[in-house]
């Protein structure tokens, strides 16, 4: 056959330039991710708060000048240093029955953290691969999916945990389970409709024709190619559960007395609020500044994930 | 030789609209196409957007199942093998799309992509993967270091050099290019054609060249199908087709190529109205409402593909000598 006819030159010799080239070597992903997100002051701020409550969190037993479960019979409610009457020991001032609040708050932490880490795990896990089925398998799997997904989704949701940790019995790792069924919905239906997006793109046909199974298509092929909006969900969702948590915490269905968990700490301390204001206020900031550090880090996120706000 | 592909008859409906009480419409995507293709060989076929190529695409790669018609890749026929042998033949034809910015993955790096075919479907161990890969890559004219970056990274050619040794890497022998140069620039669209010429010699391939670009089907194609609304109306060895058309459809085509040739006389054949839709096509011969030379029989009866003039026709006029 002919490879060269008037209008068809043959230029394939000449060597093709390459722009990635001339720009120098492209920089590892993490280096550009790095980049990209230390852009956002509020971002960074947030991930020092997150870094450091984790590693307080971890060395509790260290860092915590009194353990969390210890009364002291002679410090009922002893008001915060810097306020009349303060000591030096109880930096943050002592509960009603003579517990150290800054070491019940830096043990609450791992609570906290562990109880938002396991519901993410969780709800994503599960939603991801619930998600894909519903993704891969139009019809009438995607069709009850779905329609299950909507009837958790109409109710409002700590209505629907409290409906759980009733059925199951109020405990620490009923609630988790709950609130992780709370948040199902949302990663469900964002890896469906990610993975419906993708399923049209010409790749995954040609990783069809190429022998891939069904696993590997919804695994290797597809999710890694859904996964930013999912990464930016689970971070935001992980403040919601802290929240979410505390406040099952708060009406008794959640972790249980004595732990000292934030939103059973404010529990607790109900019935003090207008006598000793110190026993209600810093658990309720400890939650405050945990939930907005880890919102701050996860706008970050999704700025630098998101290629359509990625600034080239 | 024998052939690599035999299609005969290849025909996809589908179901559109209805719903609980109400039966669907047949669209005929692709109605009774047959070729064949050996060895070495290129068979182009062309036609505008909506008239069955790439239907015809994915019945020949295994992606959809032909609604009718016999498919026989390799002299095994695919609708009644069986799932290894499947698995077998699926090795033997692979594809190249259009658009090299969605057939790559973007969170794979060129070496996963190119590796993935071999990780299915063959028991290599991974330095083996790395070498066919790295050997591949210098055949399509990538450097092998570059096996370690992203598709964004690549321009659109060397995108579509990147699709082309996917295709390649488990050495079949048919490949199917969808409208593999349409999207690239000319001067690009040349490199990719005289890549896929090189590699057609080297490894012996048989093409399917699909296209509406008449220019390039000239260039690289040894026999031509054109198909309309999901029909063949002519098909038969490239030059015959290109120096004397028969069918009005395929000299209307012809004509409205345009050729860089200020003293050629042009005698363009213009064609009127829309291409009719394929879920309620006109009777009798698809093509007679837009056809200069339609009389009442090509309103009532539909051609016969048949051979006239030593090349296949489904044309009553070209039948009755009225196309001179």
């Amino acid at each position: 056959m002919a490879t060269t006819t008037p209008h068809m030159p043959d230029t394939s010799r000449p060597p093709v330039l390459d722009a990635a080239e001339l720009a120098g070597a492209p920089p590892h992903p993490l280096v550009e991710f790095w980049h990209y997100f230390r852009q956002n002051h509020g971002a960074v701020a947030g991930l020092v708060i997150v870094v450091l409550l984790i590693v307080v969190a971890v060395l509790a037993d260290v860092v915590a000048p009194h353990a969390p479960y210890v009364q002291d019979r002679g410090a009922f409610l002893v008001p915060p240093v810097w306020q009349e009457g303060g000591r030096w020991d109880y930096l943050l001032g002592t509960d009603a029955t003579g517990r150290d609040i800054l070491s019940r708050l830096i043990h609450g932490a791992r609570y906290s953290l562990f109880i938002g880490f396991v519901v993410i795990t969780l709800s994503l896990t599960v939603g991801i691969a619930v998600g894909l089925v519903a993704g891969f398998f139009q019809g009438w799997p995607d069709t009850l999916i779905m329609r299950l997904m909507d009837v958790l989704l109409a109710v409002p949701s700590l209505l629907l945990a409290l409906v759980v940790v009733a059925i199951l019995g109020p405990g620490l790792f009923n609630a988790v389970f709950a609130v992780a069924l709370v948040y199902l919905p949302h990663y469900v239906r964002l890896t469906r409709a990610a993975a419906m997006g993708e399923l049209s793109k010409e790749y995954v046909i040609g990783s069809r024709v190429a022998g891939a199974g069904l696993a590997r298509l919804m695994f290797r092929t597809v999710l890694p190619n859904c996964m930013p909006p999912l990464i930016v969900q689970a971070t935001l969702g992980f403040s919601s559960a802290v929240l979410d948590m505390a406040a099952l915490g708060f009406l008794g269905m959640g972790a249980q007395p004595p732990i000292p968990e934030w939103g059973t700490m404010l529990a607790d301390a109900r019935e003090f609020i207008l006598r000793a204001w110190w026993v209600v206020t810093f658990p309720g900031l400890a939650i405050l500044i945990t939930v907005l550090a880890i919102n701050l880090m996860g706008d970050g996120l999704r700025d630098v994930l998101d290629p359509k706000l990625k600034r080239s | 030789m024998s052939p690599v592909v035999v299609a005969r008859d290849l025909t996809r409906h589908y179901q559109v609209g209805g719903g609980l009480f109400r039966k669907g419409t047949a669209l005929r995507a692709c109605d009774g196409a047959s070729f064949q293709i050996e060895p070495g060989r290129t068979l182009a076929v062309v036609g505008e957007s909506g008239c069955g190529k790439s239907t015809l695409a994915r019945m020949v790669t295994m992606i959809e199942a032909p609604t009718a018609g016999e498919l026989r890749l390799d002299g095994v026929e695919v609708g009644k093998a069986s799932a290894a042998e499947r698995r077998k033949l699926r090795k033997m034809v692979q594809i190249v799309f259009q658009n090299p910015y969605g057939s790559l993955n973007p969170r794979h790096k060129v070496a996963s992509i190119l590796a993935e075919p071999l990780e299915i479907n063959t028991d290599l161990d991974r330095g083996a993967r790395r070498d066919a890969v790295r050997a591949m890559m210098r055949k399509v004219g990538l450097r092998p270091e570059q096996a370690e970056r992203y598709p964004h990274m690549f321009s659109g050619g060397q995108r579509q050099r990147i699709a082309i040794a996917r295709a390649l890497m488990l050495h079949p022998k048919l490949v199917v290019l969808d409208e593999p140069v349409s999207a690239l620039d000319l001067s690009i669209q040349a490199q990719v054609l005289n890549l896929l010429a090189d590699l057609q010699q080297e490894f012996g391939l048989a093409y399917l060249f699909i296209s509406h670009d008449l220019s390039v089907v000239q260039h690289i194609a040894d026999e031509v199908m054109v198909m309309y609304l999901g029909r063949p109306v002519e098909q038969g060895e490239r030059d015959l087709i290109f120096d004397s058309p028969r069918h009005p459809y395929t000299r209307a085509l012809l004509s409205a190529t345009p050729v860089a040739d200020p003293e050629r006389k042009r005698n363009r054949v213009r064609l009127t109205g829309e291409l009719p839709s394929p879920l309620d096509p006109p009777p009798g011969c698809a093509f007679n409402p837009r056809c200069p030379l339609a009389n009442d029989r090509c309103r009532a009866e539909r051609p016969a593909l048949q051979p006239l003039h030593g090349r296949l026709v489904a044309c009553h006029a070209v039948e009755e000598g009225r196309a001179e």
